[in-house]
C-alpha cells in the first residue's frame, strides 16, 4: 500500500504498533519536559541512532525532517529574538527529535498494521462500529487516486478553456463530481451487499 | 432459471416519467436490453435488485417482492455497473473481493478459497495484491466481476459492462460474460454480442417497444433508432 | 460512526475525505487575475463542512487527518505520518475537524434558505477562526513564542483563506440548491427553546424540508468540463 514505510525486519519494525505509539508518546512527552539544551542534544543524537538500527536510508528519512527544519529555520531566530539562545537551541532540538522519531514510527511501520491496530483499539469502544469505521478508512485509501485524478482533470480543464484563476470554476465540477461519485459508491456499496 | 416478474411497473423521478408500465416476465438464460440513451434501461435494470423502487407496480424476483426484502433479492442478484472504479470499494484487488463476503459469515478458509477460486477465474490471481486503481479498464471491470460473482448470485444484471472500454477488453469481458453458468440481464450497446442470446428488449423512452429474439429485436431496434 | 450512518453517508464521508486529499496534492495553483498561488486543503476542509453538515463533515475531515497521521502521504506536498502531528503545525489538523464541524453545524441551521451573507459569516467563523484558535496557540507552545508573534506569522494566509471562504458559500449554494437534502435543516438553539416554550409549537415549515430538486444550470454546465 501507498506510505512510507520501508520494508524490513529490525527490532522497531517487528515492534507491536501499539507499543511502538506507546512509546513515541512517552519520548514526546519526555521532550517536552527536557530544559536542558545539551540533554537535548543527547536526545536527537539518540534518535537520529535509530535510523541506521532501523537500516532507513538516510535520503527518505530526511525527507521526512526536512519540511520542519525550513520551519525552524524562522521560528528560532524567532524564540531567540523574545528569549534566550539556549532556550532557542533547546525548543529546535526538541522539535527536531519528535520529529525524527515520528519519521522512524512512520517509516518502520505499515499503514495496514496501523489500520488493523486502529481498528482493534475502537472495537473496544461500546459506542462506535469499528467495521463502519473500517470501511469508511479503506474506502477513503481506494478513493483518493479517483478524486486526485478528478481534481488533476478538472484544474487542467480550467488550463485548457483559459479560463484564467477562477477557483470556482474548479471547485464546482469537482464537488458536482464527488457528490455523484459518493451516489455512485453509495449504490455499489448497497448492491455487493453492504446495504443497512 | 430465477424468475423475474415485472407487474405494471413505471417509474418517474419528480414528475418526468422514465418508465411506463412494464410488465414483463423474465425467465431465460441470456437476456438483453437495448436502447437509445437516456430511454429507462438503466433504471429498469436497477430494479431487478432494489436499488431503484418502483413509483407504481411491483417486481418480483422468484416470488420475493423486490421493494419489501431487497436484502433477500440481492444476495440472488448481482451487479455490474458500467464504470468499475465506482464499484471497487477496496484499495487492493484480494481485498476488494473478499469484501463481497464479508457479510456471508463464512468460516475463514472457506471464504479464501472462495476469493482465490474467482480470482483464478478472472484472470487476477497475480494482481492480488496490487492497488486496485493501477490496473487497467478491463482488468478493473474483471475485477468487478469477479467481486459480485464470489458471491455465487443465480442471476447477474450487467448495465453496460463493456460501454467504456476499448475493442479489445470490451471482447475479453464479453467473453467472461459469455461464459458465465448464471442467468445473464446484460444493458449493451455491442449489438453483436447478444447475437445467440435467448431473447431481446428493446426500450424507448420508457417503454418494451420490442421483446423478440435478438435477430427480429435488433431489427425493430434499428428502425427505432432510424 | 453511529447506527444513524447509512451507507449513502459512509460513502459521502469517504468521498470527501478523499476530496480533501485530492485538493491537498496540488500543491499552490495560481489563482486570480494576479496568479497569486493559493493551496487548496482547507478549501477541501471548508467545503465538506459547508455540503455535508455537521456530522458527516466533521467524520470526513477526521478520516482524512486520521489517514495522514497514520502514513498515507496525503498532506499537502505529499507529506504525512505523524511527523506533522508532533511538529509547530501539527495544531491545524485539529483545527481543521473543528472548523468543518463550526461551518457544518452553522449550514444545518442556514438551511434551506441559505442566505449568502450569513453563510459567508459562518464559514468564515469556521474555516479562519476555528481553525487558527486552535493552530496558532499550538504553534506558539511547540515553538515557544508568544501568541502574537505566532499569530502575526499566520496573517500572510488570511487573504487567500477569504477567497475559499467566498467560493465556498458560492459552491454550497448551488449544491443545496441542486441536491436539497444532504445536510438535514436544523434550528438555531434559540429558535428551538422558543418554539418549545410555545405551547403551540410547530416549529417545522412542511415547505422547509420537502423542496423540490430544481436542477442548477450552473452546475449542470460547468459538470462538463
Ligand atoms: N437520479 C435521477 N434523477 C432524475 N432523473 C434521472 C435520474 N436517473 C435517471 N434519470 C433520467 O431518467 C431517464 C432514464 O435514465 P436511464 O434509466 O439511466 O436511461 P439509460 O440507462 O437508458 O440511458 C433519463 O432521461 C435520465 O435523465
Ligand atoms: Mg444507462
Amino acid at each position: 500500500m501507498i506510505g512510507f514505510a520501508v520494508p524490513g525486519t529490525s527490532v522497531l519494525h517487528r515492534m507491536r504498533p501499539g507499543v511502538k505509539l506507546a512509546l513515541l508518546a512517552a519520548a514526546v512527552t519526555v521532550l517536552a519536559v527536557l530544559r536542558d539544551p545539551v540533554q537535548l542534544a543527547v536526545a536527537l543524537a539518540l534518535s537520529c541512532a535509530l535510523v541506521p538500527l532501523a537500516h532507513l536510508p538516510l535520503r527518505q528519512t530526511a525527507r521526512q525532517v526536512t519540511p520542519v527544519l525550513w520551519l525552524l529555520a524562522v521560528a528560532v531566530p524567532v524564540h531567540a529574538w523574545f528569549g534566550t539562545w539556549p532556550d532557542a537551541a533547546a525548543m529546535g532540538l526538541r522539535i527536531l527529535t519528535a520529529v525524527t522519531l515520528a519519521a522512524v514510527f512512520t517509516m518502520t511501520t505499515k499503514v495496514e498494521a496501523l489500520l488493523d491496530t486502529v481498528q482493534a483499539a475502537l472495537r473496544r469502544v461500546p459506542w462506535i462500529d469499528a467495521e463502519r469505521v473500517g470501511l469508511v478508512l479503506a474506502l477513503t485509501i481506494r478513493c483518493v487516486p479517483l478524486l486526485a485524478a478528478i481534481v488533476r482533470e478538472v484544474i487542467d480543464a480550467r488550463r485548457a478553456r483559459g479560463v484564467g484563476g477562477s477557483l470556482r470554476a474548479i471547485a464546482v465540477p469537482v464537488i458536482v463530481r464527488s457528490l455523484r461519485t459518493a451516489d455512485a459508491f453509495g449504490e455499489a456499496l448497497v448492491a455487493r451487499g453492504y446495504d443497512d | 432459471m430465477t424468475e423475474i416478474v415485472f407487474e405494471h411497473v413505471a417509474h418517474r423521478y419528480g414528475d418526468v416519467p422514465v418508465l411506463e408500465d412494464v410488465s414483463l416476465r423474465l425467465a431465460e438464460r441470456r437476456i438483453g436490453i437495448v436502447g437509445a440513451n437516456g430511454s429507462g434501461k438503466s433504471t429498469l435494470a436497477r430494479m431487478v435488485n432494489g436499488l431503484v423502487q418502483p413509483t407504481s407496480g411491483r417486481v418480483l424476483v422468484d416470488g420475493l417482492d423486490v421493494a419489501r426484502r431487497g436484502r433477500e433479492v440481492r444476495r440472488r442478484v448481482g451487479f455490474v455497473f458500467t464504470d468499475p472504479d465506482n464499484q471497487i470499494v477496496m484499495p487492493t484487488v484480494r481485498e476488494d473481493v473478499a469484501f463481497t463476503l464479508r457479510r456471508h459469515r463464512l468460516p475463514a478458509d472457506q471464504a479464501a478459497a472462495r476469493v482465490d477460486d474467482a480470482l483464478e477465474t478472472f484472470g487476477l490471481s497475480d494482481l492480488a495484491d496490487r492497488p486496485a486503481h493501477k490496473l487497467s479498464g478491463g482488468q478493473k471491470q474483471l475485477l468487478a466481476l469477479a467481486a459480485v460473482l464470489v458471491a455465487r448470485p443465480a442471476v447477474l444484471v450487467a448495465d453496460e459492462p463493456t460501454t467504456l472500454l476499448d475493442a479489445r477488453n470490451a471482447r475479453i469481458v464479453g467473453e467472461h460474460l459469455a461464459a458465465l453458468p448464471q442467468q445473464l440481464v446484460m444493458v449493451t450497446h455491442h449489438l453483436d454480442a447478444l447475437a445467440d442470446f435467448d431473447r431481446v428488449l428493446v426500450v424507448d423512452a420508457g417503454r418494451i417497444v420490442a421483446d423478440d429474439a435478438p435477430a427480429a429485436a435488433l431489427e425493430a431496434y434499428r428502425e427505432v433508432v432510424a | 460512526m453511529s447506527s444513524r450512518s447509512t451507507v449513502r453517508d459512509l460513502a459521502q464521508i469517504a468521498v470527501f475525505a478523499a476530496l480533501i486529499a485530492g485538493l491537498s496534492l496540488p500543491g499552490a495553483i495560481p489563482i486570480g487575475s494576479l496568479g497569486v498561488p493559493i493551496t487548496l486543503q482547507t478549501l477541501g476542509v471548508m467545503l465538506a463542512g459547508a455540503i455535508l453538515g455537521p456530522r458527516k463533515g466533521t467524520l470526513a475531515v477526521t478520516t482524512y487527518v486520521v489517514l495522514a497521521l497514520i502514513g498515507l502521504p496525503i498532506l499537502p506536498g505529499g507529506r504525512g505520518g505523524l511527523g506533522v502531528f508532533v511538529g509547530p503545525t501539527g495544531g491545524y489538523l485539529l483545527g481543521f475537524i473543528l472548523g468543518a464541524f463550526v461551518i457544518g453545524w452553522c449550514t444545518a441551521r442556514l438551511l434551506p434558505r441559505y442566505r449568502i451573507l450569513p453563510a459567508l459569516l459562518v464559514t468564515a467563523i469556521g474555516g479562519i477562526l476555528a481553525i487558527y484558535l486552535i493552530g496558532v496557540p499550538w504553534t506558539a507552545v511547540t515553538v515557544g513564542i508568544p501568541l502574537d508573534a505566532a499569530a502575526i506569522g499566520a496573517l500572510a494566509f488570511i487573504p487567500g483563506d477569504l477567497i475559499k471562504v467566498v467560493v465556498t458559500v458560492l459552491v454550497a449554494s448551488a449544491v443545496h440548491r441542486a441536491w436539497p437534502g444532504i445536510i438535514e435543516p436544523k434550528p438555531w438553539p434559540w429558535a428551538a427553546a422558543k418554539a418549545e416554550t410555545d405551547a403551540s409549537g410547530a416549529p417545522v415549515d412542511p415547505e422547509a424540508s420537502g423542496r423540490p430538486a430544481v436542477a442548477d444550470p450552473s452546475v449542470q454546465q460547468d459538470d462538463r468540463s
